[in-house]
């Protein structure tokens, strides 16, 4: 019964709850498309948004998706992700908005402490800004209950004030599906509608579905530095520090983010269902894997959301 | 790596699956009060079903030793205080199901969250603490508020399992077999008084693992499954299938320059309410009253075919007609249908009744302040907002028994019985007969927060 993590028991793995995961997803990305006059859909290029867009496509339709496709870019981004966006972006015939964190740093609205400093927390503050200029009302994201604590606190329809700010203790009850999301002036919502997938979920939507991801997902070679238990990648914006050893190893990255705070783990994996097999026998989280910012703190992610950040 | 790309339809096609099977995930909400143990025991359900990583164990383990209760409290003013605010969902799997936990809080606005956590639930699981209750005069056990509490709340909102978990029979010792016999008969008396169907009843040791994740055979007595393998098994909630066919329409697509025109009309999507669609059904459109006739059902993902409760549809209709977001699709019953003819093989659908504009509810209460008679209240009925008044506050409840008390307000948390006029008339159902026709909730129209939930009478 508990011998989920025995690779051997995959033959036995249900999948059939992703039909209700992804009835459930439909209906919140419909929900939102029927409620708001100007919502936009939080697209990375990572795996869960492009599980989103995925149940977007099946919910509206190929060149129908009834809101932009809004990307923060902290211009630490890997191309691959960057150009997958790009590509995939046009392939369903959604419009496309991107705004950077240098853009707001050129405004002055982004001050980093100092030039290496990962701007993973500053797009928090782009953000906010592309809120303002377009006067969006409903942004939806890919966030997941099972990545995080303060995650698994938040509602599905998560009212911000006009700060953007999200309060924990002043959550509106979800009742049923009777989404309440009326809103004052200013004020948004920041919805979540995988917020019930995990990160396996997500793996076998992916190999059920035949999901393109960038390539960065599967096994590759790459140089890489080990830091306190983590794989750093070494790039121009993650060079070696003195003393360490580059080495090329098999990697995958589990989550793409920002380069200067994301790491790939070591790994063969070179399909969705390798890696479903894979996150089966894990025994490190997703983020404990792979997140440099995450560690600073156990509130640090609760901190952050309360300012602005997804 | 190639990435390929293909346009994949699903494997399961969902949009006529059976009910009542186990393949869904099942959604389970824990209750009990502060000390009973419920962090410890989901804690012991994720370590023991392998659910929880080496990190997350990392930070939470002292000395080695993990501390299951802190896997649950996820926000630092929850540390800080060591109390749990708002309800958490926690995830895991085992081979055959997924499962979501709604953890909700045991202290204080425990309405508030235990109406958010039970109104989406498959089961509950009621903690009772062995080591708490106290042996009166006859011998018998007097069970605590907050069972009697938590249970009756979830049987009103019909969380249709209900399991009792006596925790903390450990700390009993050689007296555990006769504890567990003598709560077992309090809970089941208790039950019965209440009309609360229980599911089962588990001697547990959350602490020590006995019958949570493996079951412990012929411990206090017992020989039933674990609390995890009878969750494996229990069917997730019933739709509600045998009341006549409604549908609140969620939002219209419209085909512009779709080869899909050459009908030129519109697809309703929505969630089906009760009852099942089918291509050819009658159905009238609320509020308009029009009638039509559906002439396509998709599921969610666009494939056709018969669509029960529970679950989306896309509606095409054979003629245009004014439908917006908001309004209701409902059965049309033929006239031929007799509701009075007992002699009939299968009973007959019977037709809603007329849409009505006055409405008597439970209002479970949410706003830190009370509700008074005269406010108006901004209200949601599947996709619709209405306007409705607070008519008349007939009584409020003692949730620990339920008996009704005059009052003149209901307070926070509190839950009670009113009644109320609305601005357009709804096809009202009981909430024992549907839960989506039957429930509503009140929004502020100033602070447009939640305020209260409704359970039609």
């Amino acid at each position: 019964m508990n011998a989920m993590t025995e690779p051997t028991h995959f033959d036995r793995l249900s999948n059939q709850h992703l039909d209700a995961l992804e009835e459930e997803t439909i209906f919140i990305l419909r929900e939102v498309a029927a409620a708001f006059e100007r919502p936009a859909l939080l697209f990375s290029g990572g795996k869960d948004s492009l599980v989103m867009l995925k149940c977007a496509e099946k919910a509206f339709g190929v060149g129908r998706i009834p809101y932009p496709l809004l990307m923060i870019d902290t211009g630490h981004n890997f191309h691959e992700v960057t150009d997958f966006r790009d590509f995939r972006a046009k392939e369903l015939g959604a419009e496309l908005i991107v705004r950077s964190v240098e853009d707001s740093m050129a405004r002055g609205t982004v001050r980093l402490a100092h030039p290496g400093e990962s701007r993973n927390v500053h797009q928090s503050v782009t953000l906010l800004e592309a809120i303002d200029e377009f006067r969006f009302d409903a942004l939806i994201g890919g966030a997941r209950r099972d990545e995080e604590k303060a995650r698994a606190k938040e509602r599905i329809f998560s009212h911000r004030d006009s700060f953007g700010q999200w309060q924990p203790k002043a959550q509106r009850p979800e009742l049923w599906t009777l989404f309440n999301t009326r809103l004052q002036p200013g004020e948004h919502f920041r919805v979540f509608p995988i917020s019930n997938w995990t990160e396996l979920d997500v793996w076998q939507y992916i190999e059920r579905e035949k999901i393109a991801l960038p390539s960065l997902y599967y096994t590759h070679k790459r140089d890489v530095v080990e830091r306190k238990g983590l794989l750093v990648p070494v790039t121009e914006l993650t060079p070696p520090k003195e003393g360490e050893t580059i080495e090329s190893r098999d990697v995958r990255f589990r989550t793409v983010g920002d380069i200067t705070c994301t790491c790939p783990v070591e790994s063969l994996a070179a399909t969705a269902a390798d890696i479903v097999i894979e996150t089966l026998a894990a025994d490190v989280s997703e983020r404990g894997a792979t997140r440099m910012d995450d560690k600073t703190s156990e509130a640090s992610m609760e901190k952050r959301k309360k300012d602005g950040y997804f | 790596m190639t990435a390929t790309i293909s346009i994949a339809t699903p494997a399961h096609s969902t949009g006529t699956s059976s009910q009542n099977d186990t393949s869904s995930a099942l959604r389970f909400i824990t209750c009990g009060s502060v000390d009973d143990g419920k962090s410890t025991l989901i804690g012991r359900l994720l370590v023991d079903s392998r659910s929880v990583l080496q990190d997350q164990l990392a930070n939470v383990s002292k000395s080695g030793e993990a501390d299951l209760a802190l896997f649950t409290d996820g926000l630092s003013a929850e540390r800080e205080q060591g109390i749990t605010i708002d309800v958490a969902y926690r995830y895991f799997a085992t081979p055959t199901r997924k499962f979501i936990i709604g953890d909700a809080p045991g202290h204080e606005q425990y309405t508030r969250n235990m109406v958010t956590a039970a109104s989406s639930a498959h089961a509950a699981v009621v903690l009772v603490d062995a080591t708490k209750l106290k042996w009166n005069v006859d011998g018998m056990v007097d069970l605590l508020p907050q069972t009697r509490r938590h249970s009756l709340l979830v049987n009103l909102l019909r969380v249709p399992g209900i399991i009792f978990a006596v925790n903390k029979l450990d700390a009993l010792g050689d007296d555990a077999t006769a504890a567990f016999a003598k709560i077992s008969e309090a809970l089941q008396a208790f039950a019965k008084q209440a009309g609360i169907n229980v599911t089962a009843t588990i001697p547990m040791s959350a602490l020590k693992g006995h019958n949570v994740v493996e079951s412990t055979p012929g411990w206090c007595g017992y020989q039933g499954p674990s609390l995890l393998a009878l969750l494996e098994t229990l069917p997730v909630t019933a739709a509600e299938t045998d009341v006549p066919f409604a549908f609140p329409v969620q939002w219209v697509e419209k085909f512009h320059n779709s080869a899909d025109t050459s009908q030129g009309r519109r697809v309703f999507w929505g969630r089906v309410a009760t009852g099942t669609v089918h291509v050819g059904d009658t159905v009238s459109i609320h509020p308009s009253g029009q009638t039509a006739v559906v002439a396509q059902v998709v599921n969610h993902a666009r494939v056709p075919g018969s669509i029960a409760a529970g679950h989306g549809a896309g509606i095409t209709l054979d003629r245009e007609v004014d439908v917006s977001r908001g309004d209701w699709l409902l059965a049309q019953v033929t006239p031929a249908a007799d509701p009075d003819d007992e002699f009939a093989d299968t009973p007959k659908p019977r037709a809603f009744a007329e849409a009505t504009r006055e409405i008597k509810a439970t209002v479970a209460w949410m706003d830190d302040e009370p509700l008074v008679a005269g406010r108006v209240y901004l209200a949601l009925h599947g996709h619709r907002w209405i306007k409705a008044k607070v008519k008349r506050i007939v009584h409020s409840l003692d949730i620990n028994t339920l008996q009704e008390h005059d009052a003149t307000e209901i307070a926070p948390n509190a839950i009670g019985h009113i009644e109320l006029a609305l601005q357009e008339a709804i096809t009202a159902v009981p909430y024992a007969q549907s839960r989506v026709l039957g429930s509503l909730i009140l929004v502020d129209t100033a602070s447009h927060k939640t305020s209260g939930a409704l359970l039609l009478s």
